[in-house]
């Protein structure tokens, strides 16, 4: 009997089995090598050793990593989706589909018909090492994740496409009081959306479904969403029970076709080619020698401000907090500066509670020898912590940090601060921030990136960070988000790279990140001469190396880097010049409760995810509203062209003028029809059709459609176009129109008047994506309404030929309908106008939310015109002001209709003074890394600031929030220089 | 020393003083293709130097001076160039760039701006960058494209397509390693010493080649074992070029597979098409479309000379672009032009068509037209042609040779499974035969 050996080496574990001549399983192992994935695996064989010891064995390699070991070792190799299977065709034969999830890999097999086998793509990390990073996140362990999750009430919508999205939807939630439970079970449910919307792609899962792999073998809660979202019975869920092992088992059975061997030369083998390395890619080493290192800490160690002894000072003190995302600080300063208390640690998921018990601290501390005359907090947990304790004062972290900053170096000319969550990073120019630059979503690697990794290899933060500081050879990891520079590790690993060459090759990689992607950066002097770093990660002295290193320049990192943010604070709280905090005292405390409940708000369509927060003695506090009616008070309504065009908008549906008889016809209403809704609208009214608009966009629209999305990485607009047409087909029109056009109006303001190709031909992908569309006529022919006098022919023809409209009849129709058009857009152009003038006599100042016209759309921008209107400013949309400038010729081709309205709206903001511009961006959009670049240089170059807002399925209403109140707190400064 | 001029709109001009005193240096894209076309700039008293460097540096410029959203080509090529006048020995003063510009909706047409502004970035803003178009873009005194070398680079293109072709039906079987790769070399000195003098430049003479290439590659010594073909189809700059699929091609010569890459020559006649096709759907001068279709005729005419001459041969024939865009009806229409447009899919089609279902698909991370084109007709390619077999690989900055390298051989594993279950039908249709 010659037995067969399965070994499948993944990113996080090694799983080792032996089956027999009738495929039964005489031995399994399922471990996690914590990065030694080849030690790992010479281990587990020799366990064995005395079970295979002498005889021939048939041993296959599997799994991600494994490929690496495979090639060293010379042993045979098969693919891990085909490994599995033949597993499952082995074990389970009536199959009909399969989904494993691994340690970084999804993978969705098909059987029954032509067969399929799928895995994610590069960007789709919703996986084992998500959840580990989520778990991390709330400071829980995985199985306490899961036990949790079993608990729910509510379901979060979170990002599912990868790790730093959830992130930052998750920290909000925890920071204003979200229940953990909610929030695990979210984390799951991210992870069945993302598993059916990126590798179904069209396909139905349907039938009995295997579920595999280490996170659906070992997570209940996990198991109960996938069995929940596709509504699957206890027939065709199946678990099976070694399910954790199924890649390895295929191996083993694929084996049967692979010579036999004696087991130990194969085991020799393998621990021959355990200490091979073939690392290529390697970078020069942070430190020479320890001296190096030595002078590198003296200089740094330098900047400190004075220690003041709590226990004998006597006098008044300013308390300032900083609710980060991860990470809860403190600062108690006497009014020079002095400290005399600080505290920086985890916040476990719960601000509130780290404060109530520091404050308690330090009342005790402080007896009767300290009064706390100010209180100040900011980051993310700002209003939470306000609400809560009664602090006095609340401002945003962008101004704490440059308060802190030029406390130490008051020539300072650029800030960086690299936080657990967050980068912020700005200039100072004549006192005041002068331009601010946020990580987006998708370049996060921050400092709890490094943690999760140094976790997940059996590292405190600390050990990790100093293991890099003297290898001599860093690996080169890349410089992009988190889920890619997962798999540079598992690169760098397979090919026998140290832990200690990925510590300093992840510092690295966060300095690459933060100097090339968030601040884009060529040479040191694009940032400055006097550079202040800050921030917790920068207490990493592998960061702070790799920083200078990169910048070939000398930086200040004050000793406490960590709690500049609270620090600042308290600065800030010191200037307010109180008699009286209003903080809450010692016997309050004592009495303090707090509790969370989520609610939805239904008063609008934003269906903001409300948390109510309870405190004790009635208080409450409600977050996550985007406007003050769930607060009780009556909505603000201060003029905003967002909503003006778009219930414009939605009115235009129904008969018209016209009497319906020639049928209803389906518009979906996304991207372009945003822009060509009033000419279609008039057109097909004026010829007697009824126009029937999809639904108004909303996550459950999303939903629907999201199974036939073909490409996960497209944007948002363009995803939710599946929902709207799936609509419409429901709605049982007699055909849906949905045009192809290459070209949009010339406007005669650009070199050229194309959509981009999404927006161009997302018709076409829809008819060969949907096949409910079958069920109803799908007509998507190429318009060019750019050339009106061809197209009063071209489409009168089409018109005849498609529903025997006289071509005359149609002829004049669209005439009609671009004269519908002109007027639309006098109207836009009318009612910005009076907006703007209404805005000049009360004294408000204006914003022009410059996007595409299918960003009006309150799904998709979610609701970000009215936060912004909350804060004061009159809204309006860029093709409002966009028309008051002419052509001029710009640095880059200006070849989209829509994208050169925003360069002229930033032109024409130039030359108002009480305008600011926000650019918003949607996340995949690609014109928009052109766009970007040049409306900053427009808005720069007139001495604007420029904000962007990118914003994707998820609202992250933190991150805009901080922008909107950074560019606020810069308008202030720079009116009060001017008087 | 040529001194610095300048347009009306301030752009730098390359002049008649700079052709005689720069290098200019050109990104490569198709190894075989651009090396001929190079040749020919140098016949036509142009200093030449085509970029050949393949190392990690190169991204990182790319990095440092292009937007990191940017598309990956991009990037590449922009940092290869940088990279070339930063560490290639040059002297900075001394050089000019050579840049392709195609216009159309896609963002690729925003490359020469995105040069130039790398180049400020870079302190490098007085080295000129030529536009090369066929549309008339940017004029520079001292660069000219002239009909006569429009039509030797479109036969140089012919010749690098067949080359390709028939190297790639050879090199996975040769009997003595290297020798299909010497042949491609000796065969583009022979061609490029034939333009010197003047020959290979008739449709009669080009004939000849033909047949004279064909009979030499035919001549190689092969085995006869059977190999996996796959088709590689994709964005044109990481479909073809090295630097940009992480050497895609001997990647899959390695794996045991024999790459079927479509030619240049195809998305040479799309992107006259579509300035002919523009005018029946949008309207416009009928002297245009004319032109066009005169221009269109010319290359497809030679391209059915080299289908001709293949046809007699042993080996495989690409199908010409008429029946291709035949192919593609029912699933993009003659509008969608944007990067590839419709072209891409009707390589896929035509791959599929003439038996070689397994294909890579590749695309920049977050290509837009690809979105479409490519991972958006992969859906109703499976459900028209169950035994296709496509994979779609993402190529950036960040992402992992590892990654890309799993997803293939799961493709090639896929091809071994379907064709087992192609020969068995009656067999329940499985994943892998155990």
């Amino acid at each position: 009997m010659i037995l067969r050996v399965g070994i499948d080496i993944g990113s996080t574990t090694v799983k080792v089995v032996v089956l027999d001549e009738d495929n039964k399983l005489l031995f399994r192992s399922y471990e996690r090598h914590y990065s030694k994935a080849r030690e790992r695996a010479c281990e587990t064989l020799s366990s064995i050793e005395e079970m295979l010891r002498g005889q021939d064995v048939r041993l296959v390699i599997t799994g991600s990593a494994g490929l690496g070991v495979a090639k060293a070792a010379e042993l045979d190799f098969v693919q891990e989706v085909y490994a599995t299977a033949a597993a499952v065709n082995a074990y389970i034969p009536d199959t009909d589909a399969v989904i494993e999830l691994g340690g970084e890999d999804a993978k969705i097999i098909f059987f029954g018909g032509a067969l399929e086998e799928r895995m994610n793509g590069s960007c789709a990390g919703g996986t084992g090492a998500f959840i580990d990073q989520m778990a991390t996140l709330m400071n829980v362990t995985v199985n306490e994740l899961d036990a949790l999750s079993l608990k729910h009430e509510k379901i979060y919508p979170i990002a599912s496409r990868c790790g730093v999205f959830a992130k930052s939807d998750i920290q909000p939630i925890l920071n204003q009081g979200g229940r953990k439970e909610d929030v695990a079970a979210s984390i799951f449910q991210a992870v069945v959306d993302q598993t059916v919307a990126g590798l179904t792609q069209g396909r139905e899962l349907k039938g009995k479904i295997v579920f595999l792999g280490g996170p659906l073998h070992f997570l209940m809660g996990l198991r109960e969403r996938f069995v929940d979202t596709l509504q699957l019975d206890e027939e065709h869920a199946v678990f099976p029970e070694d399910g954790d092992c199924f890649a390895a088992m295929g191996a083993a059975l694929c084996a049967s076709d692979y010579e036999a061997k004696p087991f130990d030369e194969l085991l020799r083998k393998l621990r021959e080619s355990r200490d091979a390395t073939s690392v290529v890619d390697t970078m020069p080493p942070l430190f020479e020698s320890q001296a190096d290192y030595d002078a590198f800490a003296a200089r740094h160690n330098a900047s400190t401000p004075p220690q003041l002894d709590i226990g004998t000072y006597a006098g008044d003190a300013y308390l300032g907090i900083d609710a980060g995302s991860t990470t809860t600080k403190m600062a108690l300063i006497a009014p020079d500066g002095g400290l005399l208390y600080t505290y920086y640690h985890s916040n476990l998921g719960n601000p509130v509670a780290i404060v109530l018990e520091q404050l308690k601290e330090i009342y005790k501390l402080c007896g009767n020898r300290i009064k706390i005359k100010g209180s100040a907090v900011t980051g993310y947990g700002e209003d939470l912590i306000k609400n809560a304790f009664s602090c006095d004062l609340g401002l945003v972290e962008t101004v704490a940090h440059y308060r802190a900053a030029a406390h130490f170096n008051p020539d300072v000319d650029f800030i960086i601060d690299i936080g657990g969550q967050d980068m912020k990073c700005f200039k100072i120019r004549n006192g005041a921030v002068d331009s601010i630059m946020l990580n987006e979503a998708c370049s996060s690697g921050c400092g709890s990136f490094i943690e999760t990794f140094a976790k997940a290899l059996g590292y405190s933060i600390a050990d990790f960070a100093k293991l890099g500081l003297f290898t001599q050879k860093p690996v080169n990891l890349g410089s992009r988000c988190t889920v890619f520079m997962n798999s540079s590790v598992k690169q760098a690993q397979k090919d026998g790279a140290s832990v200690e060459d990925i510590s300093a090759g992840l510092s690295i990689s966060i300095v690459k990140n933060a100097i090339y992607k968030v601040i884009r950066a060529a040479s040191a002097d694009d940032l400055g001469k006097h550079i202040v770093v800050q921030g917790g990660t920068f207490h990493n002295d592998a960061v702070l190396r790799a920083f200078e290193q990169e910048l070939g320049r000398n930086v200040t990192r004050p000793t406490i880097a960590g709690i500049m943010g609270a620090f600042g604070a308290a600065l800030a709280a010191r200037d307010l010049g109180l008699e009286q905090s209003a903080l809450l005292d010692e016997a309050a405390l004592e009495g303090f409760t707090h509790s969370a409940k989520p609610v939805t708000c239904n008063l609008c369509t934003n269906h903001c995810s409300l948390t109510v927060n309870a405190f004790d003695s009635g208080r409450r506090f409600i977050s996550g509203n985007r406007c003050s009616r769930p607060l009780g008070k009556e909505k603000a309504e201060l003029p905003d062209l967002y909503r003006w065009k778009y219930e414009k908008l939605r009115a235009m549906e129904g008969k018209g003028l016209g009497d319906g008889s020639r049928g209803r016809i389906g518009l979906p209403f996304g991207l372009n029809m945003y822009e060509n809704l009033p000419f279609w609208y008039a057109l097909f009214t004026r010829l007697n059709f009824e126009v029937v608009l999809s639904p108004e966009s909303s996550r459950k629209l999303y939903i629907k459609g999201q199974r036939t999305i073909p490409s996960d990485t497209v944007c948002y607009p363009a995803k939710l176009l599946h929902g709207h047409v799936e609509a419409l087909v429901e709605a049982g029109v007699d055909a849906i129109f949905y045009p192809c056009m290459s070209y949009n109006f010339d406007e005669k303001t650009s070199d050229n008047n194309y959509n981009c190709p999404v927006v161009a031909y997302y018709p076409e992908l829809l008819a060969a994506n949907m096949p409910d569309l079958k069920k109803t006529r799908f007509l998507n022919p190429y318009a060019g309404l750019h050339r009106p006098k061809d197209y009063e022919r071209i489409g009168s023809q089409w018109f005849a030929d498609t529903f025997g409209v006289p071509r005359k009849e149609a002829a004049s129709a669209i005439r009609a309908a671009y004269q519908a058009y002109d007027r639309y857009k006098e109207e836009i152009h009318h009612t910005g106008r009076q907006y703007i003038e209404r805005a000049r006599a009360q004294g408000l100042p204006i914003l022009v939310l410059a996007g595409r016209p299918y960003h009006i759309d309150p799904e998709i921008n979610h609701g970000i015109n009215d936060l912004i209107t909350s804060f004061g400013f009159v809204v309006v949309s860029e093709d409002a002001v966009a028309w008051l400038e002419d052509y001029a010729p710009r640095k880059v081709l200006n070849q989209w209709t829509f994208q050169a309205r925003m360069y002229n709206a930033a032109r024409y903001v130039c030359t108002q003074p009480d305008m600011e511009l926000v650019q918003l961006v949607s996340f995949g959009c690609g014109t928009d890394a052109i766009t970007g670049d040049e409306v900053r240089s427009i808005l720069e170059g007139g001495g604007r600031l420029y904000t962007q807002l990118k914003i994707d399925d998820i609202s992250n209403l933190g991150a805009v929030k901080i922008r909107v109140r950074s560019l606020m707190a810069a308008m202030e400064e720079r009116k009060r220089r001017e008087h | 020393m040529a001194e610095l001029k300048y347009d009306k709109d301030g752009r730098l001009l390359f002049t008649k003083e700079m052709k005689e005193e720069y290098t200019i240096l050109m990104p490569q894209m198709l190894p075989v293709h651009f090396g001929m076309f190079r040749q020919l700039l140098v016949l036509e008293g142009y200093k030449v130097d085509m970029l050949t460097t393949n190392h990690r540096g190169i991204v990182d410029e790319g990095l440092k001076y292009v937007h990191n959203d940017t598309c990956y080509p991009a990037l590449l090529v922009i940092g290869q160039l940088i990279d070339a006048i930063k560490h290639g020995g040059y002297d900075p003063h001394k050089i000019a760039l050579f840049i392709t510009q195609t216009g159309g909706g896609c963002r690729a047409s925003n490359y020469i701006h995105l040069l130039r502004k790398a180049l400020e970035k870079a302190d490098l803003a007085f080295v000129p960058v030529i536009s090369v178009n066929l549309s008339g873009l940017e004029k520079n005194p001292g660069w000219t494209l002239t009909l006569s070398m429009i039509r030797k680079m479109i036969y140089a293109m012919l010749y690098g397509d067949l080359i390709v072709n028939v190297a790639n039906q050879v090199r996975p079987y040769e009997l003595n390693h290297g020798q299909t790769d010497r042949m491609v070399d000796e065969w583009q000195g022979r061609l490029i010493d034939g333009f010197q003098q003047g020959k290979g430049m008739s449709r009669k003479q080009m004939r000849d080649n033909f047949d004279a290439i064909i009979a030499d590659f035919a001549a190689v010594p092969v085995s006869q074992v059977e190999k996996v073909k796959v088709g590689v189809v994709g964005e044109i700059y990481v479909k073809f070029s090295p630097l940009g699929n992480n050497n895609l091609e001997d990647f899959l010569l390695s794996e045991g597979a024999e790459p079927v890459v479509p030619g240049l020559t195809d998305f040479m006649i799309f992107k006259i098409f579509n300035r002919e096709v523009d005018v029946d759907i949008y309207g416009g001068l009928w002297a245009k479309k004319k032109v066009c279709q005169v221009f269109k005729g010319y290359i497809e005419a030679c391209q059915k000379d080299m289908i001709a001459a293949l046809k007699k041969s042993r080996f495989r024939a690409p199908g010409t672009f008429e029946a291709m865009h035949k192919l593609v009806q029912g699933y993009l229409g003659d509008g969608n032009k944007m990067g590839e447009g419709w072209l891409l899919t009707g390589e896929m089609l035509e791959l599929i068509h003439s038996g070689v279902p397994n294909i890579v698909c590749t695309q920049p991370f977050g290509c837009l037209p690809n979105h479409i084109v490519g991972k958006g007709m992969i859906r109703k390619l499976k459900d028209d042609y169950p035994n296709s077999n496509i994979v779609a690989i993402d190529y950036d900055p960040g992402a992992t040779k590892i990654n890309q390298e799993n997803r293939i051989k799961l493709m090639l594993a896929n091809a071994k499974a379907l064709a087992r279950q192609e020969a068995e039908p009656e067999k329940e249709p499985a994943g892998a035969g155990v």
